[in-house]
């Protein structure tokens, strides 16, 4: 069972709802314009990371899950934080600032973690290694991917 | 009740042979059994599994058939560096070993690697590692020469 108080933040958008009455009324299936998760982690890892790159990817359509799920994330963060630190802590680092969203909603983290100076010398996006459908009939997944629509 | 987690850890670990460990009555010792365990001594249990092989990956699926393409990763880069001969857990088996192996490692994703162990990190960790030849020096520092190296060597 998943503790209230670590769902997911979903934002209250008022100025939503006064033009389209029904517009709170979505149907799971698709995608979340609002993108609440996603969200979530770009200000987390900026407001603790204070990253000068930040790059917040939703690669949950590459995987076995319904469209428009928050679910599997790529995260490239380049921050002078992470200077001599090794990869390990640098990943802490990041799993500490979205431990919220870790415990309730997301079930994959893909994670680069640069310094300035290594970022300058590679700026390049890692590829996540394509699914191999472990998500499908995954309880745990199905828990997660319903915290996430809550 | 060790030796019941000592069991049940024998039975999912895969490789070359998978183990069924029975009891004198015949019963099959099956990780449902793990149900009857507490917390802590899967935290022990753990602390064993980590400590008994150089490498050790807890992943979904097995090295033969991943299920997962970050799990899958792992296992190409270990093959990559000739290191088949390790432990592996599926924790799509057992839901507690899922849960306790990330609250052992405070790590709250799968695939999780351990050398010697201790916690090496996951998949891009180990990617990374692999891509700038930092696997192939803890590989040396397990007693294991990694087979990129050998290749190198040749070509030279």
């Amino acid at each position: 069972m998943l503790p209230s108080v670590l769902r997911c933040v979903r934002p209250v958008s008022t100025s939503l709802s006064l033009s389209r009455p029904l517009a709170h009324f979505r149907p799971h299936m698709d995608p979340d314009p609002s993108r609440p998760v996603e969200r979530s982690i770009r200000t987390k890892l900026t407001d603790q990371l204070t990253p000068d790159h930040l790059e917040v990817h939703n690669e949950s359509h590459m995987h076995a899950v319904p469209p428009g799920s928050e679910s599997h994330f790529r995260v490239l963060v380049v921050s002078s934080q992470f200077e001599g630190l090794p990869l390990i802590k640098r990943h802490r680092l990041v799993n500490e600032a979205l431990k919220e969203e870790l415990s309730s909603c997301v079930h994959a983290l893909a994670i680069q973690a640069k310094t300035p100076e290594q970022w300058g010398s590679n700026p390049s996006l890692a590829k996540s290694p394509p699914c191999l459908g472990g998500s499908r009939g995954d309880h745990t997944v199905e828990e997660k991917l319903k915290a996430g629509r809550e | 009740m060790n030796s019941l987690i000592r069991n049940t850890a024998r039975c999912l670990r895969s490789g070359a042979a998978v183990y069924i460990p029975r009891q004198a009555d015949g019963r099959v010792w099956t990780s449902s059994a793990r149900f009857l365990c507490a917390a802590a001594d899967i935290q022990k249990a753990l602390g064993d599994i980590v400590q008994k092989d150089k490498v050790v990956v807890f992943m979904k699926g097995t090295p033969a058939q991943p299920m997962c393409g970050f799990s899958n990763a792992v296992v190409q880069i270990l093959r990559m560096h000739g290191v088949d001969d390790y432990a592996s857990y599926n924790v799509l088996e057992d839901s507690e070993l899922r849960e306790g192996v990330k609250a052992f490692s405070n790590w709250p994703t799968i695939p999780q690697v351990y050398f010697s162990g201790e916690f090496v990190g996951g998949c891009d960790i180990l990617l990374q590692m692999h891509q700038n030849g930092d696997m192939v020096e803890e590989l040396k520092k397990l007693g294991i020469s990694s087979s990129l190296l050998e290749a190198e060597k040749e070509s030279k």
